[in-house]
């Protein structure tokens, strides 16, 4: 820990502010809420909403772990625990269960979390009805308005087009009936983890300076028609070649020498639990 | 899927981080502070202009960390604002009282209180100048010192600005003289449509070469007209905060350097012809970047669909910090996104080739 800054690095007035955001967005889930964006050492773009989100709230007593595409010694997890153990005091884990907040991008983790625990996701682009209307003004008066017609359409065009939904990862859900929101870059897969859950879900976007949150035990429905089921990536036959994993989200690996192509789990440290049991 | 998951991350980095010293190394040579500070003062300039902090002596720091990459020096700047705290706010500054160096009217001949050429690299030929592989720095210096100790200094008179005089014909009133609580794009979300003080805020922070690019799509064809230079002037502004021990008094606490731009337009006012008034102002001496502010200030108060009259596309895409961090981390892995895309185009397939 370095001295010269204040404890997680941002001010005690900056983290206030933080947070004051954070109990808004708790209190209106799935609604993105403005907030004064900070800059970091660390590049925007890279996680600073999460970051700031993490910093705002650590203290003496936690427990953090970083994880990045599932992997925790993936180079920006590990750049990112590097940074808060800079500025903090508190202990790093790659152990789901041990830690009480859990930053990470792209991945939910596959161990179910608690209520005793806050994941933060890093959010590259807030705003779901980005992909139908570039315009910040407009969006914005869409959700006031609930007018999400036009990415109804989309979903629609896509399956008209296309005979199926072709959103990949970042798959819109509507929150308590009231908001569409992006789950951040969470592959499909993982989109079921939101609903009910039974801890804190917070997402910070440092670039586009927006917090927003799904708490404990809130209604998160991914988007789809009555007749045409939501799906998830399908792993069907395939499983992880380290554990043996069937029911966990798999990273294609090609092996350029054999010509090989094998499966793994995406979350490294949930994977080597399953091992040393 | 050329490479198995990254592991052996925190390694990885710690050796990368040596290579990086090694190149910043370079020589036996010492890059002294000084030296970045007083010899390279236009790129010290810009770096404190797109950071929003003025302070010589770190933005040389942050140069000398990062090999003299511009965008790098000002994310060490931004990164080091958010750790300071905001004691005081200062009082309005007063560029017609400014120590003026240079100013120039493209608009009118004469101006009240007389244009200044000062130092300016418009007159010279770019040419290599070969003598400097090889230059005599302390005679230089002294030569210098020298010719300025001969000159007889002048005092400095305020200058009202030029758009005063066309003010005062009632020929620019596009916008009411406005000094009150300025919307603070640093601590709050910028929304649409924004307040002219958000807006001029984050055009003089934005990317040089970015707001430069924009203005000159204005005057090749994708804007309105031709603007006229009304009024170029640079110099030191003196800034003061408020005395709280005694109600009115204030105190000085030091001068920046600013350059500020006004340039005019035709207005499309339907009952009468008009001029409009395009502001820009930045920090240090950086001509072309406050002229580009200017225009496109003005550029964003004019109805139409080209870019650089889009609001939300000229302020949101011109922050360094911004555009260069969202870029960069198009090199972090994206294998789960990846994976998922692929999967979405692989089931799609399937489906059409059923």
């Amino acid at each position: 820990m370095i001295d010269s800054y204040n404890y997680a690095f941002l001010d005690e007035g900056s983290k206030r502010e933080i947070r004051r955001s954070i109990l808004k967005a708790v209190a209106i889930p799935g609604y993105q809420v403005p907030f004064g964006s900070r800059e970091l050492p660390i590049g925007r773009g890279w996680g600073t909403g999460g970051i700031q989100l993490t910093l705002s709230l650590i203290g003496p007593g936690d427990t953090l772990k970083v994880i990045d595409q599932g992997s925790d010694d993936s180079v920006n997890a590990v750049n990112i625990k590097k940074f808060v153990k800079m500025c903090t005091d508190v202990p790093c884990t790659i152990h789901t269960k041990d830690a009480t907040i859990i930053q990470t991008r792209h991945r939910i983790p596959e161990v179910p979390m608690t209520n005793e625990q806050i994941l933060v996701l890093q959010v590259p682009i807030p705003e779901p009805l980005r992909i139908v209307e570039p315009q910040e003004e407009v969006t914005k008066k869409m959700h006031a308005e609930m007018d999400y017609a036009p990415i109804w359409l989309q979903l629609y065009e896509s399956l008209i087009k296309y005979g199926k939904i072709t959103i990949g990862s970042e798959y819109p859900c509507m929150v308590e009936d009231r908001y569409i929101m992006n789950p951040s870059p969470i592959p499909k897969f993982d989109n079921p983890k939101l609903h009910n859950s039974q801890c804190l879900y917070l997402f910070g976007a440092g670039r586009e300076k927006k917090i927003y949150a799904i708490p404990p035990h809130t209604k998160v429905v991914s988007l789809a028609f009555d007749d045409i089921p939501f799906e998830r990536e399908d792993f069907a036959g395939k499983r992880c070649r380290l554990c043996g994993s069937t029911d966990t989200y798999l990273d294609e690996i090609f092996d350029s020498n054999t010509g090989e192509r094998y499966y793994q789990c995406s979350d490294t440290s949930y994977c080597k639990e399953v091992r040393s049991r | 899927m050329a490479y198995v998951a990254v592991s052996g991350g925190e390694e990885a980095i710690e050796a990368s981080i040596r290579l990086l010293e090694y190149y910043r190394s370079g020589t036996d040579k010492d890059l002294d502070l000084e030296v970045i500070k007083e010899k390279m003062g236009l790129l010290v300039d810009r770096v404190m202009s797109e950071a929003g902090l003025y302070s010589k002596a770190y933005a040389a720091l942050a140069l000398k960390q990062c090999e003299g990459s511009s965008d790098e020096a000002v994310f060490l700047l931004r990164a080091y604002r958010s750790t300071l705290k905001r004691d005081y706010e200062t009082l309005v500054a007063d560029t017609e009282h400014m120590r003026i160096v240079r100013r120039i009217s493209a608009a009118f001949k004469d101006i009240p209180g007389g244009q200044i050429l000062g130092a300016t690299y418009d007159y010279t030929h770019r040419l290599m100048n070969f003598a400097l592989e090889k230059e005599d720095a302390q005679g230089l210096r002294d030569r210098m010192e020298q010719m300025i100790i001969e000159q007889t200094p002048v005092q400095p008179e305020p200058c009202t600005r030029v758009s005063e005089e066309l003010k005062k014909e009632g020929l620019i009133d596009s916008y009411e003289e406005n000094n009150g609580q300025p919307f603070d794009i640093t601590q709050n979300l910028l929304e649409f449509p924004a307040s002219r003080s958000a807006r001029l805020q984050t055009l003089s922070r934005a990317d040089t070469g970015f707001l430069s690019g924009l203005a000159y799509s204005v005057l090749r064809g994708f804007g309105q007209v031709h603007p006229t230079v009304g009024e170029l002037r640079s110099g030191y502004v003196q800034l003061e905060v408020p005395y709280l021990e005694e109600e009115g008094e204030s105190l000085w606490i030091g001068e920046i350097m600013l350059t500020e731009v006004e340039v005019f337009n035709e207005a499309d006012d339907k009952e009468q012809l008009k001029l409009a008034c395009g502001y820009g102002a930045v920090m240090g001496r950086n001509e072309n970047k406050a002229i580009a502010m200017a225009v496109l200030d003005h550029e964003l108060d004019t109805e139409g669909n080209y870019p650089a009259q889009n609001e939300e596309f000229v302020l949101l895409h011109g922050d360094s910090l911004e555009m260069n961090g969202f870029i960069s981390h198009l090199k972090l892995p994206h294998y789960v996104t990846f994976q998922s895309k692929l999967d979405a185009v692989r089931k799609t397939r399937r489906k059409e080739h059923d």
